[in-house]
């Protein structure tokens, strides 16, 4: 038996057709494209091609990306970038909810001297945009909001923001690595300065991403070293990964209806057969502006691991959004932004499809889990009693 | 990945004993929803103190299930003398061990059995369980229970305590206390001895200040000293004694802490109660 794999926010499958293009880089044309030699140097049009087809997903021009190790790595670019390039300036605007390569660099700036806001959302996921307006400040160096969250795949209504933050000419970042190759996205419509993405979240190779540094807008590369990328990002170029992205990025485009259409479908099967066969579940998120593939379910009473662990033994493979490892012992920090109440809030599940899923594994999730919920409720000690009644341990988390 | 022995996986996909009993001899019921995991054990005795059947109720993750079933498993047929003896550790050895992080399941596995048995004996049960300041407010961890679980497995470093108590795995405020406690127990330092109020005579103003002196330059510097960092006595004003701090404290982020925790502690404990420490920039 294959898994079902639902998990397509953390990562995805490799597109046959992207492997198959990256091939060659990975046995034949092995060469630097900085070199000299017409071997090396072949390669630097496959890369421009590629730079090409990922300009073409995003409508922005080719010299406008920046190709990075992945999504982590534009973001650290995008934030140090800005900072670098308005030395005066020691403020932040960013949200509780973004993606940990953006929090943990805020926090980490934080302790160096920088002043960070980081903006509430409601129990929807989405934010208050007059608190974004009253935030903004003569010294906010960056505003960084991600397109939409991996979480609950809420979408934040990003044209809105750009128009806040651009009419006071302060920099935009948007961590997009989730929003990309899932809805449309026109970059010579959508005034952010920087824009970060990942391949493997698009059917492409892991260790590539990209950064779309607006034409005009102030940069500093975050990688020192030699001249690759117009001197904004050191490294010899991972061609093989690069010419895998580009691939990617042309199928994302191609995909981008059923993306809307097909995997949307099944989505919305799975969600409405969970909340209709499993009481007590409720959908975490947006449902109004929402990635296609992505549903954020909580079941009362039950805790997400073991979920989870049951769902394993099904050979299905979806995440959950509570953590019980330590370290992280409380319910995920977007659940918790969005005031989910805790008798919900430890028993998300995330279920991330994409085009590779099929039907026939929506049916089997929905044969399999609401058993699992049950037989799990049966051995907790919590009803429906909210719990009012049980705790004994005062517990302030 | 699930990083579970077979046994953990075959005692949480097909659990012993779960469920109520009626007219249970005594239950015992630790954790809550908003910790992430409660177990409420019911145990039947009969008149010889002999544990004839145990049963418990489990919300929790995949190894809290499998601890509260590898317990009753444990206590069925003991006695209490017998059963008050078993410990986080047998428990996690009856699964054929759990992941380090997992080692809270254990415990609290051993606090619902040590409730019931009070709960029979009809001891009191104090309100968190366990007697003891609590040292971590996120999940009501006391300084009993962190001792406890430091002594019975030999933990050294704070991560180990957040595997096997969970305190220190919320907010994080209290990692230094919980050091401290580390210290204490594996007798890096000697337990706080408060001396008696009475005890001490009142300070003038220069032996307070010799005082201070001694104490940062003999103990809080060196222990910062240590790490990096340094702080250095600006002024003493009544009791607030104005520092400054150095080196690797000026960019630690539980510097404040530190401050209060560590100078600020030492300096009541061995100076004057009523002192407070301060931060000045200079």
């Amino acid at each position: 038996m294959t898994t079902i794999y639902f998990d397509n926010n953390a990562t995805t499958k490799i597109d046959p057709l992207v492997l198959k293009e990256m091939m060659p880089f990975l046995t034949d044309y092995y060469g630097n494209p900085s070199s000299m030699h017409k071997f090396g140097g072949q390669v630097s049009s496959d890369i421009a091609k590629a730079r090409h087809r990922l300009a073409s997903l995003l409508n922005a021009q080719p010299d406008e990306i920046i190709f990075t190790a992945g999504g982590t790595e534009s973001d650290n670019t995008a934030i140090y970038s800005a900072l670098e390039a308005q030395p005066g300036k020691k403020h932040i605007i960013t949200t509780r909810v973004e993606h940990p390569a953006i929090l943990n660099v805020c926090r980490h700036l934080e302790q160096r001297g920088y002043d960070v806001t980081y903006l509430n959302v409601d129990t929807k996921g989405q934010l208050d945009l007059d608190e974004l307006r009253n935030a903004l400040r003569p010294d906010t160096a960056l505003v960084t909001i991600m397109y939409a969250n991996s979480e609950t795949g809420v979408i934040f209504p990003m044209h809105e923001i750009a128009k806040i933050v651009k009419d006071r000419g302060i920099m935009l970042h948007t961590d997009a690595v989730q929003a990309v190759g899932k809805i449309e996205l026109n970059l010579e419509k959508l005034p952010v300065d920087y824009l970060s993405l990942s391949g493997h979240k698009i059917h492409g190779p892991k260790g590539i991403g990209a950064l779309y540094v607006r034409k005009g807008a102030s940069f500093r590369p975050h990688m020192r070293g030699g001249h690759q990328e117009e001197g904004r990002r050191a490294g010899t170029e991972n061609t093989a990964a690069i010419v895998g992205l580009g691939k990617a990025a042309e199928l994302a485009q191609l995909n981008m209806e059923i993306e809307n259409t097909g995997v949307k479908h099944m989505r919305d099967v799975l969600e409405k057969g969970l909340l209709e066969t499993i009481p007590d579940s409720i959908i975490n998120g947006d449902t109004e502006s929402r990635l296609p593939n992505t549903t954020n379910i909580s079941f009362k009473h039950v805790e997400g691991e073991a979920i989870l662990l049951m769902m394993d033994g099904h050979d299905i493979a979806a995440s959950s959004g509570s953590a019980c490892t330590s370290g992280s012992l409380e319910p995920s920090h977007v659940l918790r932004a969005m005031g989910v109440p805790f008798t919900f809030a430890h028993g998300s599940i995330r279920f991330s499809l994409s085009r590779f899923n099929d039907d026939k594994e929506v049916k089997v999730v929905l044969k399999e889990l609401p058993a699992i919920i049950k037989r799990l409720r049966e051995i907790s000690p919590y009803k429906n009693d909210d719990g009012a009644e049980a705790p004994t341990r005062p517990c302030s988390c | 990945m699930w990083e579970y022995t077979d046994k953990v996986r075959e005692h949480f996909l097909n659990p012993k004993n779960v469920g109520e009993i009626k007219n249970a001899s005594a239950i015992g019921e630790v954790g809550s929803l908003a910790c992430g995991d409660a177990l409420k054990l019911y145990l039947e005795i009969d008149d010889n103190d002999r544990i004839v059947d145990a049963k418990f109720q489990t919300f929790g993750c995949a190894s809290a299930i499998a601890s509260s079933s590898a317990l009753t498993e444990l206590l069925k047929g003991k006695t209490l003398e017998e059963a008050e003896k078993i410990t986080n550790k047998e428990i996690a050895e009856f699964l054929g061990g759990l992941p380090e992080e997992k080692m809270h399941c254990s415990v609290m596995g051993q606090e619902a059995l040590e409730v019931a048995i009070k709960t029979f004996r009809g001891e009191p049960v104090e309100v968190h369980d366990h007697e003891g300041t609590i040292i971590c407010h996120c999940f009501g961890v006391t300084d009993e229970q962190i001792l406890r679980a430091v002594e019975e497995n030999g933990l050294t470093t704070v991560e180990e305590v957040t595997h096997y108590t969970k305190a220190g795995g919320g907010c994080g405020k209290c990692v230094d206390n919980i050091q401290r406690l580390i210290d204490e127990a594996t007798g890096k330092v000697a337990a706080c001895e408060v001396p008696e109020p009475s005890a001490r005579p009142q300070l003038s103003n220069i032996e307070r200040m010799q005082l201070v002196m001694k104490v940062l330059n003999e103990e809080v510097r060196p222990r910062l000293q240590k790490d990096g960092g340094d702080v250095e006595l600006i002024d003493i004003e009544g009791h607030i004694v104005k520092v400054a701090l150095r080196g690797m404290c000026t960019s630690c982020p539980s510097s404040q802490l530190t401050l209060k925790n560590v100078v600020e502690k030492a300096l009541q404990e061995q100076v004057e109660p009523e002192l407070t420490v301060v931060e000045v920039s200079q």
